[in-house]
């Protein structure tokens, strides 16, 4: 099993329901987010090409951020998730500073908490929050161990791209182009 | 504030401080924080209860999720709702912000003069209700009940409507007409001779071209017409965006025409004569359905794309490549009737040049075009009928023979005394519509509510409006009341019900029992003979063959349709709801009041040299200016920002991120100052802006001072000669780098 998202850059229309969907769901305090948006634009006009997507943690399989932080809070668990143990985290915050993709934020309680997959959620059998609620549905998930699943059907029909693969953090968080 | 990156790191460097008090707690615990939200989450199951939206008014199905102790801990859609496809919009999934904002109106409040100044008070629901129904009596035996004008919106204003129906005032009006949609209500009511309505019938779902001409849908969250879109994508639809800005739906599209602003009209004929000099329209359809072709094949004849491309900027071949495309793909082909749609004053006639098109292209009642939608009829509670007024919207609209609503901006003028006023107004009651931000030209809004006697705002929130006031309501949010069922047209019908999820905070309450309250004291006990409005919901819905028991449960009930089938079939017969019958190209009825029958390319006024367009949207996060104050949306996107092309950048030396101010073509300043963006996005003789910021109540702590407001930079105002709408997008500012104030002083 090795979770994955899947997001439709084709149809995403920036509006942040994922972002919201995510704070409430996670109870993510005002201020601060797990995921967010990103408007990327190229060209002069009118000869314009612009890319919205919502970008999280990568949920990486050759994670640094796990690799660097010194009491294990942060880890990989089933499914290719990593998380982090908010009790054995110090907030040394080595891990923010080791993320390629700024993922991390320091939660005012004191610990380091990211997008988790929703791995509450999944465990009772649903989608992540942001998946479930996107008005375009340009969210996808599930499993790329699984050839038949709509992830893997997707990367195998779709042009993609993962988020800067020159860090090498081999990320589990894909983008239709 | 909005959660982009930068804000992110900006937010993470911040938070170092504190760590090592929390992490010392946090080691203690046995608990993770992933058990905790389980704990939350799944141990102790939510409770669903129904409600549908009213962040904004799409009004979409959802089920709010409180926790044991009764907190609203979040809303999602209804997943059997056949309006919203089970799924909110990001301003649906912060709605719990509505209920949690402590800026909310808490109680009623009263204006008075103490030691010489002007002042709220804050009182009794008793003392502020008498107030009102005795001076609603004493301005009846004055002025008669005409003379009290309601303005209003959403769900509040149908309770206040029948209060005033009830009174004996048919003075209504809304912003949503003739600062909206009204023109294209107008312009496909004369040609198809039904108005567009909402939400629009639009197949976009099956469609396979898809026009949006300055529609930008996705930024504004018109719900399952976002859902649809993408669907469309999915099938592989082409869409053609008309816009100046490359708006998120442009950016979608296989062709953006990169339009000159105010010449859409142009476009339009040209597309016309492509299609009938090539041969390409629709010609069965237009011989059976179809009246005043000729007329029409005549008048666009010179309407060639050279002619339009020196007008709008569009090339030739593109407007011919387009024309084909658009008839290739029809009659699954949409010209969107977009919405907001009051921007030169011509507004109208621009409609029914876009309802003609479709109707060249066959769409209107066909598959992947318009379908015929379907609605439910909720049955009316039983109450005396309403006495007639002497005179109301109608008469009050008089000068535009088209209008089919009150016309806001009319009862404002009809407010301000002068000798030729044949319908003076002197009181207003305001329901859920902040005038302030929707009516353009502040300085006659602000001398009309000088000349009132009498002034009542109902709102959850101290909007601008609330200041002008005489006597404030405190509205409890959608979150707190029972309302009116929802029955929405759509493919099928469907009604969907709103419970309280929680009790009202603070003294609020919901509309219906002010409405009630303040007849009962006018002596209207007869139109209103329920204690609770859950009695009306329950009486309709046992009518309809459920009940509220059953609905409390469901939330959303689906019905099947039958009126018939949703497109028309072969050949059949159809009567269009017009005089003839028939789609009308050429209308009589225009001819006969001395309008142009058939649409006419007019040139709009261009900005002076160091002045730039004007230009206004909407942003997903916000709804009006309703949810700037929204802890939550507000989270998401805080202030506006000021879409400025490159050229236009290096040419004033603006910076990206920089503050600066705005002044219009009349002189009228900004009230606050606007973050510079910086984006190839626009043209370079316009600049943008979302609307619905720049509040200057200090009462809403995240909103105030953040961003400008559109509107009060509106002061040069196209009315539409056919129904009273107001254009908007001819205003012209300049930019300002230094605060106005200080520049005013050297
Ligand atoms: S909810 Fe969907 S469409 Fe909206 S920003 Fe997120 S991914 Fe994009
Ligand atoms: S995106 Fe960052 S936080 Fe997430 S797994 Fe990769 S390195 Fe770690
Ligand atoms: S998967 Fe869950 S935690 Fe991650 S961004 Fe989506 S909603 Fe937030």
């Amino acid at each position: 099993m090795r979770y994955a998202m899947v997001i439709d850059t084709k149809k995403c229309v920036g509006c942040s329901d994922c972002v919201v969907a995510c704070q409430t769901e996670n109870k993510v305090p005002i201020g601060y987010c797990r995921d967010w948006i990103t408007e990327r634009v190229e060209g002069v006009y009118p000869n314009i090409e612009l890319e919205l997507k919502s970008e999280r943690c990568n949920h990486c399989e050759n994670a640094p951020c796990v690799r660097c932080c010194p009491t294990g809070a942060s880890h990989i668990v089933d499914g290719g998730i990593v998380l982090v143990t908010a009790d054995e985290c110090i907030g040394c915050g080595a891990c923010i500073e080791s993320c390629p993709y700024d993922a991390r934020y320091q939660h005012p309680d004191g610990y380091v908490d990211k997008c988790t997959f929703c791995h509450h959620r999944l465990e009772k059998g649903q989608l992540p929050a942001c998946v479930e609620v996107c008005p375009t549905k340009c969210m996808y998930f599930g499993d790329l161990d699984n050839p038949n699943s709509e992830v893997s059907q997707l990367l195998k029909r779709r042009k993609h791209k993962t988020l800067a693969p020159e860090a090498g953090t081999k990320p589990h968080v894909y983008y239709l182009t | 504030m909005s959660t982009s990156r930068r804000k992110f790191i900006k937010i993470s460097a911040l938070g170092f401080s504190g760590v090592a008090a929390a992490s010392s707690l946090g080691s203690m615990g046995i608990n993770t924080y992933l058990d905790d939200l389980i704990t939350d989450n799944s141990l102790a199951p939510l409770k669903q209860i129904p409600t549908y939206c009213e962040v904004c008014f799409w009004k979409c199905a959802a089920w709010a999720h409180t926790d044991q102790q009764g907190n609203i801990q979040k809303i999602i859609g209804n997943e059997v709702d056949s309006h919203c496809y089970g799924r909110l919009c990001p301003r649906g999934t912060g709605g719990v912000g509505m209920y949690s904002d402590n800026d909310r109106l808490k109680t009623p409040l009263i204006r008075k003069i103490i030691n010489g100044e002007t002042t709220f008070v804050e009182t009794s629901w008793e003392e502020a209700l008498t107030l009102i129904s005795t001076k609603m009596a004493s301005l009846k035996n004055a002025h008669g009940a005409e003379s009290l004008a309601l303005l209003k919106h959403g769900s509040p204003g149908k309770h206040f409507e029948h209060l005033f129906k009830a009174f004996g005032s048919d003075t209504i009006a809304e912003p949503a007409y003739a600062q909206c949609r009204g023109p294209r209500e107008t312009g496909f009511g004369l040609t198809f001779g039904s108005w567009v309505g909402s939400p629009e019938p639009t197949d976009i779902r099956d469609t396979k071209c898809l026009v949006l001409i300055g529609s930008h849908i996705g930024e504004n969250m018109h719900n399952s017409q976002v859902q649809e879109m993408s669907d469309a994508i999915d099938n592989g639809a082409t869409i053609i965006a008309v816009d100046p800005r490359l708006s998120t739906a442009a950016s979608k599209s296989q062709h953006w025409l990169a339009i000159k602003p105010s010449t859409d009209i142009a476009l339009l004929l040209a597309w016309m004569h492509v299609l009938i000099t090539e041969e390409l329209y629709d010609k069965d359809y237009v011989a059976k359905y179809a009246s005043g072709f000729k007329q029409l094949r005549e008048h666009v004849q010179d309407y060639t794309p050279e002619w339009a491309y020196g007008i709008t900027t569009i090339k030739p071949e593109e407007i011919r490549k387009t024309a084909r495309i658009m008839a290739a793909a029809a009659p699954a082909t949409i010209i969107h009737p977009g919405r907001h749609v009051t921007w030169y004053g011509d507004d109208t006639q621009r409609a029914r040049a876009m309802a003609i098109l479709n109707g060249l292209l066959g769409s209107w009642g066909r598959r992947g075009g318009f379908y015929f939608k379907e609605k439910i009829d909720i049955p009316k509670f039983p109450h005396p009928p309403y006495p007639k007024p002497k005179w109301g919207w109608e008469e009050i609209g008089e000068n535009y023979p088209f209008a089919e609503m009150g016309i806001t901006n009319e009862v404002i003028r009809n407010t301000i005394p002068s000798k030729d006023n044949k319908y003076p107004i002197k009181a207003w009651f305001v329901a859920g519509t902040n005038l302030n931000k929707s009516i353009p030209n502040k300085k006659l809004l602000e001398e009309a509510i000088d000349a009132l006697d009498f002034m009542v705002v109902v709102d959850t929130m101290p909007m601008e409006v609330t200041g002008y006031a005489d006597v404030v309501l405190p509205e409890c949010t959608y979150l707190e009341r029972y309302d009116a069922l929802r029955s929405s047209p759509n493919r099928n019908p469907s009604i969907a019900l709103r419970m309280p999820v929680a009790k009202p905070r603070f003294d609020s309450k919901p509309a219906w029992w002010m409405a009630k309250q303040i007849g009962d004291r006018l002596g209207l006990h007869n139109h209103f003979k329920y204690d609770d409005y859950k009695e009306v919901i329950a009486w309709q819905l046992e009518q309809m063959g459920t009940s509220l028991e059953e609905m409390e449960k469901i939330g959303v009930k689906n019905y099947k349709r039958k009126s018939g089938p949703l497109y028309l079939t072969q050949g059949q017969d159809y009567e269009f709801g017009t005089d003839s019958g028939k789609i009308e190209f050429y209308s009589p009825q225009l001819a006969a009041m001395g309008f142009d029958p058939i649409p006419k390319y007019i040139p709009h006024p261009e900005p002076q040299n160091g002045y730039y367009r004007l230009n206004y949207g909407r942003s997903p996060m916000h709804t009006f200016s309703r949810t700037a104050n929204n802890p939550n949306l507000n989270d998401l996107k805080s202030e506006n920002d000021l879409w400025v092309n490159p050229k236009v950048a290096r040419i004033l030396n603006l910076k990206k991120g920089q503050y600066v101010w705005l002044e219009n073509q009349d002189g009228i300043q900004s009230t606050f100052a606007i973050r510079v963006r910086v984006t190839e996005r626009i043209r370079w003789d316009s600049v943008y802006m979302v609307h619905g910021f720049g509040h200057d109540n200090k009462k809403l702590t995240n909103a105030h001072g953040k961003g400008i407001s559109d509107t009060e930079l509106v002061t040069k105002v196209a009315i539409d000669p056919l129904m009273g709408g107001t254009g908007m997008r001819g205003n012209f500012v300049k930019i300002l780098t230094e605060e106005p104030a200080k520049t005013a002083l050297v």
